[in-house]
């Protein structure tokens, strides 16, 4: 696993061109990955989403998807943990491997895969008929949790680790709907992490949210990568320049480059990557 | 023109600009609409006080007595409508213990589960069981269902049940579970129907948090989808209750026509619309005519007392969880 580096295949082999067969040692510029995409496919119905993509994604880094609309980037983040599949008649060809495991064989259950990557969507959805605190354990409930004092203190836990805890640790018991837009998207983010998944994912989080909310959030996504990997979808160009190490670019269907965000962002490979991120389309 | 002047008659033609041309559009509008609300209302009204004009030499004569004893026997003008209030509340009840239940499972399956193959001829063949005429299921009550239930479930229900005093003594057919039996079909329809709406309402954004968590359906069915939507399921079979409050032709003929309070629902009943109903036509003397108007009058009240009974049940449970506002 530690061999393996988040860029395309053709320039891992011209970094290395030099040097020794075997082996180089673990090396610390050289990240561990989470996931491993092998020419994913993803069509609904007829319609083809996803076309033959093949990237890497690092281990506790934070992963941007750029792309404009209708470039497969929410499919694909949904991809690796199948919640693309609530879509009727999807169909999926190649290999999602998280951790060494691949995440489509038939024995796998998808919501085994979705308790191991959690996910965050654009728009806050916390439960209305459940208080705060309800809304962050609920999760662990579903798992079958019934020790107070366990769930207690994840509860404590998660709301810390999503910058919330100050905020609601008076109002546990009102329900979730009663906080500001912010303040319920980082309820979600506590809410997925209390489960505490292996994976974050973060499809376009603040793109409901005012600037100050999303700088909180946007902290909060820095803070998390020392424990988690993730992967976000963005529609906000400064946002991944600011958020993310690795920025992959999509479109219509296909990745066109992935590499370090500083990279990607001052010295794209491809004319189409350099176009969308001067502003020429998109 | 001065200057002055003519700024005037700059602002002036601004402000006649600005000025919708639909003023009196609107007004008319709302006026209009207004009325017809209301007229709702006035009609509601009108028929409560017709009843009250039809039964007020009864309510003289009986007082609060009509309420609370049972005598129905027009021979010696003695009325009393404690059984037939019984009779409606208890078949109603029988009809929501079974059609709640059987409603909302189906309605759930229909919007999370189903696939469309199954789901439209599914709904289509909901939406035409509540396109039967009431007085067709009552014969189909009457020589298919009544026969049946005497032959198989009654006997059963005894033998497991018999313990209980709902289900002791002789069976002859008719009797008040049969009714209830038959208001439930009669309402099952609408409840599903109402229930697949609220349900299909819920946003997939619900679902999907549910799911993201790892949530197999069913739990994502139950804290995503049927949580979210408890208050208008709530409102659902408030409205299947009100059809089973009223529903006359269907029960008349299968719940016995015996104004009696009995324990067991193997047991005959009598439901205030069905009395109405058969009685109408030998009400010959005026304080006979009388007392069926004074039926009328409590089924009315009953209707418009559990409604209301449920909107004060659902302010309860709604206060202490933010639900939307559905009705």
């Amino acid at each position: 696993m530690e061999n393996l580096i988040v860029t395309t295949p053709e320039r891992t082999v011209m970094e290395h061109v030099d040097q020794p067969v075997e082996p180089p040692p673990a090396d610390e510029s050289v990240p561990a990955c989470t996931f491993q995409v092998k020419n994913l496919s993803i069509w609904y119905g007829e319609k083809r989403a996803i076309d033959n993509v093949t990237l890497d994604i690092a281990s506790n880094a934070v992963t941007a998807i750029i792309g404009p609309s209708g470039c497969g980037k929410s499919t694909f983040i949904r991809a690796l943990n199948r919640m693309h599949e609530l879509v009727p008649k999807t169909r999926v060809e190649g290999t999602v491997l998280l951790q060494g495991e691949d995440l489509y064989l038939n024995d796998v259950d998808p919501a085994i895969v979705r308790r191991r990557v959690g996910m965050v969507f654009q728009k806050s959805n916390p439960f209305p008929t459940m208080s705060i605190g309800e809304n962050v354990v609920v999760g662990l409930r579903l798992n079958g949790v019934r020790d107070r004092k366990f769930l207690n203190e994840r509860l404590e836990k998660s709301l810390r680790m999503a910058a919330l805890w100050d905020e609601v640790k008076d109002d546990l018991h009102k329900p979730g709907t009663s906080l500001s837009g912010g303040q319920q998207q980082r309820l979600c983010i506590a809410r997925a992490l209390a489960v505490e998944p292996e994976v974050l994912l973060m499809d376009e989080p603040c793109s409901a949210l005012d600037p100050i909310a999303t700088a909180k959030i946007e902290e909060l996504i820095y803070e998390l990568k020392a424990r988690y990997t993730i992967v976000t979808v963005t529609h906000n160009m400064q946002q991944a320049g600011r958020i993310s190490d690795y920025t992959a670019f999509f479109y219509i269907g296909r990745l066109i480059e992935i590499g370090p965000t500083t990279k990607i962002f001052t010295n794209p490979t491809d004319r189409q990557t350099e176009d969308y991120i001067t502003g020429r389309f998109g | 023109m001065t200057v002055a002047a003519s700024i005037l008659v700059e602002e002036h033609s601004a402000r006649t600009r600005m000025a919708p041309a639909s003023r009196i559009g609107d007004k008319a509008f709302e006026w209009l609409t207004l009325a017809m609300a209301l007229a709702v209302v006035v009609l509601v009204i009108l028929i409560g006080w017709q009843l009250w004009q039809g039964s007020s030499l009864a309510i003289k004569k009986f007082g609060f007595h009509f309420l609370t004893t049972s005598t129905w026997d027009p021979v010696a003008e003695q009325f009393g409508a404690l059984p037939f209030i019984y009779g409606t509340l208890v078949s109603s009840l029988i009809a929501l213990l079974i059609a709640v239940p059987l409603s909302i499972a189906t309605a759930a399956y229909l919007t999370e589960l189903a696939p469309p193959w199954i789901r439209q001829p599914l709904v289509s063949l909901i939406e035409m069981l509540a396109a039967i005429p009431s007085v067709i299921l009552g014969l189909w009550g009457i020589f298919v269902m009544v026969p049946w239930l005497r032959e198989y479930p009654f006997p059963l229900l005894k033998r497991f049940l018999g313990w209980t005093p709902f289900f002791t003594g002789p069976m002859y057919g008719p009797s008040m579970l049969a009714g209830g039996i038959i208001i439930a079909i009669m309402i099952l329809p609408i409840i599903t129907s109402v229930s697949r709406e609220i349900l299909r309402s819920v946003p997939d954004l619900q679902r999907e948090a549910a799911y993201a968590l790892g949530a197999t359906r069913w739990e994502a069915t139950r804290i995503a989808v049927l949580s979210y939507a408890k208050k208008g399921l709530f409102g659902a079979v408030i409205l299947g209750l009100g059809r089973a409050l009223g529903e006359t032709m269907a029960v008349t003929m299968v719940i016995g026509n015996t104004p009696q309070i009995a324990a067991s629902l193997f047991k005959p009943g009598y439901t205030l619309a069905s009395v109405i109903a058969n009685e109408f036509t030998e009400a010959t003397t005026d304080i006979y005519l009388q007392a069926l108007f004074e039926i009328g009058l409590v089924l009315l009240g009953i209707t418009i007392l559990v409604n209301l009974l449920a909107q004060l049940l659902l302010r309860t449970i709604t206060t202490t969880s933010a639900t939307r506002a559905v009705q």
